[in-house]
């Protein structure tokens, strides 16, 4: 008798088992990311689940500790990647704030735009990952062009698209082109179109709403003791929002809604983040009128005169001893950083996203703390998939917004 | 779908200030000795609080009717291997999102017994914070329901957060690697 005819020999306990033990993850295509959920199954119900995380973890706050302020710029790309430069900015903000630095309100204005085309940009993936999961796909495609185009935006200031690395302490690396205002006139021009568009498709689908209502929910209460913040929170009916609460960046020059839910199910977050992008639109639109509004020099700024933090001018550094000396000052680190503790908050395209930096006076920080809103509130997945159908879990995961990469830190 | 306005109708009812040195004053009332070290920075108050003491004013922050402290943004921790003693501080950040006031909170722990006692009864949220800060510091959470690892391998024998491991020597030679490494080729 070879190997192969041996009787299967079963795990024991595994007859008497009443439920259906079932690893979703680490790489399944429906988590859209690297999550492991065990699953204890009875039939198609969750009876519980179990997350693993960590899969991929990469050091961050370990690495940042022995790395000078631009060098970190490129850790915060890599948490939520898709909408890398409010993490970028948050991250210069952080620094501007604890250096005692003040922006021009040119730069706010420039930098309010790209963290709004950002928080459209992750809405967008989010809930078109929703509709996929859904069984609804040409939303997904439909409005990814709109992406490409937000990312040919990105392209036009800083010259990359996803980990994008965005910006300097003080502004920005340059002033925006034409050809970056052109393409933001044709998306504030075409997007809300296929934006409605998109909410023609799903909002009052009747599959959709089956789909989505009343699964995955949780209550203001519950959201909070979870810390819950962002798009997730204010599904629940929890009006907090970063921008408004503590505004940064010059938000308090601006006039927009706050949407939100009450029930906090799937179909209160998908519409959540739908108001979130109207409202984006709005932000930008009152932006762009804004810098149109600076005129002669006004309208060439596009950092604060920070010699010692902002990085010289790339052609200056190839001709003047000076700017060479600065560059190499500042990109090694020499420049030490003022003692300080610090901690700053910016709303992410999932949620709060904090820093929590103490400086001893060194080049590095001392400890840098990321506060990970996706780590934070995926705890409370447990909670929301227990007695659910399997089918539904799939869309309450995709629904949160969590991407692996600030997960994992 | 609900829109609230811009200024804020669920947050605007309760709307009395809350000042950093109101709530100086009232720790210190309510717990004398035990709270420390007030310090102020960036509009922020931090106060220090002692080792076994700290779900009692946690517990006061959240449940005084005008401090309110009921939503726990951030838990993390920080080693300073030169405090002897106290090597270990646990920090909390706490937000009243009514008044919109934030604190700091720490608890410091001597590293060869980092005890401190768990803030999961009060916020549900900190049991991922607290597993977290496990992982890479080791401090044990004294009645933490489910404390182990959770992004490192459970194999892991160290806390890897912690001062004592230093990252890679950037001036290391023993490595070759052609594409990559630094050192080795590039001496010969």
């Amino acid at each position: 008798m070879n190997e192969a005819h041996q009787p299967i020999t079963l795990p024991e306990g595994s007859i008497e088992q009443q439920t259906t033990t079932l690893n979703l993850g680490p790489t399944h295509p429906a988590t859209h990311g690297v999550f492991q959920n065990i699953l204890q199954l009875d039939g198609e119900r969750i009876v519980s689940t179990e997350q693993t995380v960590g899969y991929i973890h990469r050091a961050f706050e370990k690495l940042a500790e022995r790395r000078p302020l631009y060098q970190i710029t490129p850790i915060t790309d890599r948490l939520n990647y898709c909408s890398s430069p409010i993490n970028n900015m948050g991250w210069h903000i952080t620094c501007e704030k604890l250096l005692g630095i003040q922006t021009p309100k040119r730069v706010d204005y420039l930098r309010i735009i790209i963290m709004e085309l950002a928080r459209i940009t992750d809405h967008l993936i989010c809930n078109s990952i929703v509709g996929v999961d859904t069984g609804a796909f040409t939303g997904f495609l439909y409005v990814m062009q709109y992406r490409e185009l937000a990312y040919e935006i990105y392209e036009e200031v800083c010259g990359s698209r996803l980990t994008t690395n965005i910006g300097r302490v003080g502004g920005f690396e340059r002033n925006f082109n034409n050809t970056a205002f052109t393409k933001l006139e044709k998306f504030l021009a075409e997007y809300p179109k296929v934006l409605k568009e998109f909410e023609d498709l799903f909002n009052r689908n009747r599959i959709f709403m089956e789909r989505t209502q009343g699964t995955g929910a949780i209550s203001a209460d519950r959201a909070l003791a979870y810390g819950f913040t962002g798009p997730n929170l204010r599904a629940a009916g929890v009006d907090y929002d970063v921008r408004v609460h503590s505004p940064y960046a010059s938000y308090e020059d601006f006039e927009f809604d706050v949407p939100v839910g009450n029930t906090g199910d799937n179909y209160d977050r998908f519409m959540v983040r739908n108001g979130e992008m109207w409202q984006s639109l709005r932000i930008i639109e009152q932006a762009y009128r804004k810098i149109q509004q600076f005129k002669g020099a006004e309208a060439e700024v596009y950092h604060a005169e920070v010699p010692a933090y902002y990085l010289p001018k790339k052609e200056d550094v190839y001709t003047k001893m000076e700017a060479l000396i600065w560059h190499f000052k500042i990109i090694m680190g020499e420049t030490a950083i003022p003692k300080g503790e610090i901690y700053h908050s910016v709303e992410g395209g999932n949620g709060e996203l904090g820093f929590y930096f103490i400086s001893d006076g060194g080049r590095t920080p001392y400890r840098l703390h990321f506060r990970r809103p996706c780590f934070i509130y995926y705890q409370a997945y447990s909670e929301l998939a227990k007695g659910a159908m399997l089918s539904d879990a799939i869309i309450t995961l995709s629904s949160l917004n969590l991407i692996a990469g600030e997960l994992d830190a | 779908m609900v829109f609230n306005k811009y200024n804020l109708k669920l947050f605007s009812t309760n709307n009395m200030s809350l000042t950093n040195e109101r709530i100086q004053e009232k720790l210190v009332e309510k717990f004398g000795e035990v709270v420390h070290n007030f310090s102020e920075s960036h509009n922020m108050l931090s106060v220090e609080v002692a080792t076994n003491e700290n779900i009692k004013v946690l517990q006061f922050l959240y449940d005084d009717e005008e401090l309110g402290f009921q939503f726990m943004t951030d838990l993390c921790a920080v080693h300073y291997p030169d405090k002897t003693g106290q090597e270990l501080q646990v920090v909390y950040h706490l937000h009243n999102l009514v008044k919109n006031v934030r604190l700091r909170v720490k608890v410091n722990a001597p590293i060869d017994e980092p005890n401190v006692y768990t803030a999961t009864s009060l916020f549900p949220t900190a049991n991922w914070m607290e597993r977290e800060t496990y992982d890479f510091y080791g401090v044990n959470f004294v009645g933490h329901p489910n404390l182990k690892r959770i992004l490192n391998v459970d194999e892991m024998d160290y806390f890897p957060l912690r001062k004592e491991f230093p990252l890679e020597d950037q001036t290391r030679i023993d490595k070759d690697d052609e594409m990559f490494g630094r050192g080795g080729s590039l001496l010969n």
